[in-house]
């Protein structure tokens, strides 16, 4: 892997028809670290966070234009796979998504089931491993085999985090995984980011900005579908030098 | 009329008026199965219940009337027809969910809807004109001339080759119902959020193992239930199948000779029924049908409660 | 990796998916362009002025047969009318009423059940005690297979009316009654009128249950106390008999019936798309 960045965008560019979303953004996203991207609704971070594993291939309207670097090599180059591309950068969506014809162990391994794996006991181990990593372990290892949708939205959440990490992706993008919680699964997660990036890349959108200082190293700004500034997060949060990036972060919009 | 007595009245009969109509639809429904019970008790005595549904000899010149062979021939048309029917609706279904592009959607859903308004006479017609001669040709004849040649046991199994018969109401039946199960799987494919979507592409699947993984197993209980409709509405199919089934009462069927269904059976003799017995006997067909498709029909309701995930129809 | 496999299989259901799509519809084509074809031809000044002609003579036509497909559903789709929309606005507008769950389960078992039942019943709820086929007979069978169409219609639009207009409707002082007759039915009006019209083309298509209620007769008549033809019991008759003329007029009476259903289909689309 070239340089410090596992992934990197150049002049990224999505539009929606002929609406751009996100205009020609250059952002590195640093290796084991945590970027959070923050801005107003309607900035573009969501879509920014949608083109870095590829989902909007899944929308016939939307273009996407520029680079995305993943270990130096251009994910939207004509000859790469996404079904690739999306096992080596995986994704938490805002409300959590258990499958509810799955159990809980189901659930987790459903990625790993993809790529053939059927060895029980891989199975069982892979599933331990990232139960632990989403701090689920404890709370489920009795009942694996239960619906998944009988547990609360936190523990679901957690459920989505360990079933995208089961298949050890390099980079995990979160969409806002804590908007749709109570303040206590939001802080169990946020501990868990914590330990999480020892071993995965993370790229997190959030509204919260305290979330942003709280959990991330870096932080990129964003308006109207432009990047305005990126920096270290104790750089953005206490002496930003965009005036726009002041002005939200002393919340005078957004 | 003071003002509280205008809308207190006025609430009082509208809401009993609205009442009133709504039970008259409730008793048209008990009417049915009483009238249907009634006309069928003369031949339900005579015979026992059990001894009409088993007595294999339908006969109105002798006064013999076991339901039998009718009731055979509709289970056997009906699971034919679905069987044949189920993965070209389920697979018409998921190309209007998932594979078409945003422009042939409605199209192709538009003519799906339009194959199952076609009434069953014009299924008919169409199945005497066109697709008797066809079966007969491509399919019964070549067949029974091969089995005549190599498997000459098969042939009491197969029957008279003349088009007219059981396999071409089962062809047609199958064609009615594919529209019909394939609207209601549609319905219920398009009730998977895409979230469960995007969760399963974002693990790093294909379209297929998306679908597969996924999409189906939520719709499940919408499929099933469907598929149970589905059936429900072979068993009572009249006209299609009284104009290719050649109408013949009595066993042993064949798979290309002539058969009978309950409701073809109704249809056919109803009105040349002389004597009160064999009106009777014919009514008691039509209520052993309706229990039928009455339990049909609360099974695909009963799955449908039972097996949903969160959003009910209605 | 077996990504390869993988793919592969993608592509080989993504065929048969197409495959059965296609075998889905390349049936219906062939069916509306028979019934186009064969049908063209027969759909004559004298099919549509004329009353049938005995066998061997030819140029009759189906003028009875056509009025009294008028007659018996339009006057089925009355009667059906007056209860499908009574009790799709009980369901909607009177959500706790103890009646509703009996009546939803009926409304929704009613429409699965065989047509030729509807036609066994009226048979003996109305054509035994008169004493001889009718098309009011006809017609109160086809209202028995309409009712559940209209109902479950009525329900659903009367559902999706904001409950801000009745709430508008009372705070201006007006009774329940009159806010449901003067604010909720009309803004509703589409879309009953759509159910109305799908139930008015499932009865048209019928003939199941007229085989023994209408009967059929050879005869123009508008009374409704007498046995009347309709043409879906005529296109039967016509196309089971050994008459070439007779199945020509068959095949004309097929594509009015298909093209009167997919117009009437086609409105309605149009009408729940907007």
């Amino acid at each position: 892997m070239e340089g410090r960045y596992r992934m990197e965008t150049q002049r990224l560019s999505v539009y929606y028809g002929k609406h751009p979303g996100v205009r020609g953004v250059s952002l590195p996203v640093h290796d084991r670290k945590i970027t959070a991207l923050i801005g107003p609704s309607g900035c573009g971070k969501t879509t920014f966070l949608r083109a870095l594993n590829r989902m909007h291939d899944l929308n016939p309207i939307v273009r996407v234009e520029g680079r995305v670097l993943l270990d130096g090599e251009d994910i939207y180059a004509p000859e790469v796979d996404p079904v690739v591309v999306r096992r080596r950068v995986g994704m938490v969506f805002q409300r959590p998504t258990p499958f509810p014809t799955m159990s809980i162990f189901e659930n987790v391994v459903a990625g790993l089931r993809l790529v053939g794996v059927r060895d029980r006991k891989r199975l069982m181990e892979a599933a331990e491993r990232a139960l632990r990593m989403a701090a689920l372990w404890d709370e489920v290892k009795d009942r694996l085999h239960q619906p998944a949708v009988g547990l609360s939205g936190g523990q679901q959440q957690r459920l989505s985090i360990a079933r995208a990490l089961a298949v050890e992706p390099e980079v995990l993008l979160m969409d806002e995984p804590t908007s749709a919680l109570d303040p206590i699964s939001t802080q169990a997660i946020e501990d868990l980011l914590a330990t999480l990036k020892d071993e995965v890349t993370i790229v997190i959108v959030t509204h919260n900005m305290q979330q942003a200082a709280r959990v991330s190293d870096y932080t990129a700004f964003f308006l109207d579908g432009e990047l305005v500034e990126f920096d270290r997060t104790e750089k953005i949060f206490t002496n930003p030098k965009d005036p726009r990036t002041e002005a939200y972060i002393t919340g005078r919009f957004g | 009329m003071p003002g509280w007595l205008y809308q207190r009245l006025g609430d009082r009969l509208f809401s009993a008026l609205v009442v009133g109509l709504a039970l008259g639809v409730v008793l048209a429904a008990l009417a049915i199965v009483w009238v249907l019970y009634q006309g069928g008790r003369e031949a339900l005595h005579t015979f026992g219940f059990l001894g009409f549904l088993t007595g294999s000899r339908w006969d109105a010149v002798r006064g013999e009337f076991g339901a039998w062979p009718p009731l055979l021939g509709t289970l056997v048309t009906s699971a034919a027809a679905l069987f044949l029917a189920f993965f070209p609706a389920l697979s018409a279904a998921l190309f209007v969910v998932e594979f078409a592009p945003r422009a042939l959607k409605g199209a192709v859903a538009y003519l799906i809807d339009l194959l199952a308004a076609l009434p069953s006479v014009v299924y008919g017609l169409w199945g005497i004109f066109v697709l008797v001669p066809l079966v007969r040709e491509r399919v019964e004849l070549p067949l029974f001339t091969w089995a005549a040649a190599h498997a000459p046991g098969l042939l009491a199994f197969l029957g008279p080759p003349t088009g007219i018969g059981m396999l071409s109401a089962i062809l047609v039946l199958a064609l009615m119902i594919v529209p019909y199960a394939s609207a209601l799987a549609r319905d219920a494919l398009a009730l998977v959020p895409q979230s469960q979507r995007e969760a399963m592409y974002a693990l790093g699947a294909t379209r297929w193992e998306v679908i597969r993984r996924v999409v189906i197993p939520y719709a499940r209980a919408g499929i099933f239930s469907g598929v149970v409709l589905a059936l429900a509405r072979a068993l009572g199919e009249t006209m299609a199948v009284t104009m290719l089934i050649g109408n013949s009462v009595n066993l042993p069927y064949t798979l290309f000779g002539p058969a009978a269904t309950m409701a073809s059976l109704i249809a056919n003799e109803f009105t040349e029924a002389e004597d009160d017995l064999h009106l009777s006997a014919l009514i008691a067909v039509g209520f052993v049908l309706l229990l039928i498709a009455l339990a049909t029909n609360l099974v695909a309701a009963w799955v449908l409660r039972r097996m949903s995930l969160g959003e009910g129809r209605k | 990796m077996n990504l390869r496999r993988r793919y592969l299989r993608d592509r080989v259901m993504q065929g048969l998916v197409y495959l059965g799509t296609l075998a889905v519809l390349l049936p219906l084509f062939f069916i509306l362009y028979y019934v186009f074809v064969q049908g063209i031809g027969a759909l004559d000044l004298a099919f549509f002025t004329r009353p049938p002609a005995p066998p061997g003579e030819g140029g009759g036509g189906m003028l009875p047969a056509i009025v009294g497909s008028l007659v018996v559903d339009l006057i089925a789709l009355a009667l059906a009318a007056v209860f499908g929309v009574a009790a799709g606005v009980l369901l909607a507008e009177y959500p706790d009423h103890p009646l509703n769950p009996f009546l939803r389960l009926v409304s929704d078992v009613m429409a699965g059940l065989p047509a030729i039942l509807m036609g066994l019943v009226a048979f003996v709820l109305v054509v035994k005690p008169m004493g001889h086929f009718s098309g009011f007979s006809g017609a109160v069978a086809l209202a028995l297979i309409m009712v559940p169409i209209i109902t479950r219609a009525t329900e659903g639009v009367l559902k999706l009316i904001p409950w801000e207009i009745t709430e508008a409707g009372l705070a201006l002082g007006l009774p329940r009654w009159r806010v449901i007759l003067s604010l909720v039915l009309p803004a509703a009006r589409g879309g009953i009128l759509t159910g109305l019209m799908l139930a008015l083309a499932r009865g048209a298509g019928e003939a199941a249950p007229l085989l023994f209620t209408a009967f059929g007769n050879p005869f123009l008549t508008l009374n409704p106390l007498e046995p009347m033809d309709t043409l879906p019991l005529k296109l039967y008759v016509y196309a089971i008999s050994p008459y070439e003329d007779w199945h020509r007029q068959a095949w004309g009476a097929a594509l009015l019936l298909a093209a009167a259903i997919m117009v009437a289909n086609y409105l309605a689309r149009r009408a729940t798309r907007s």
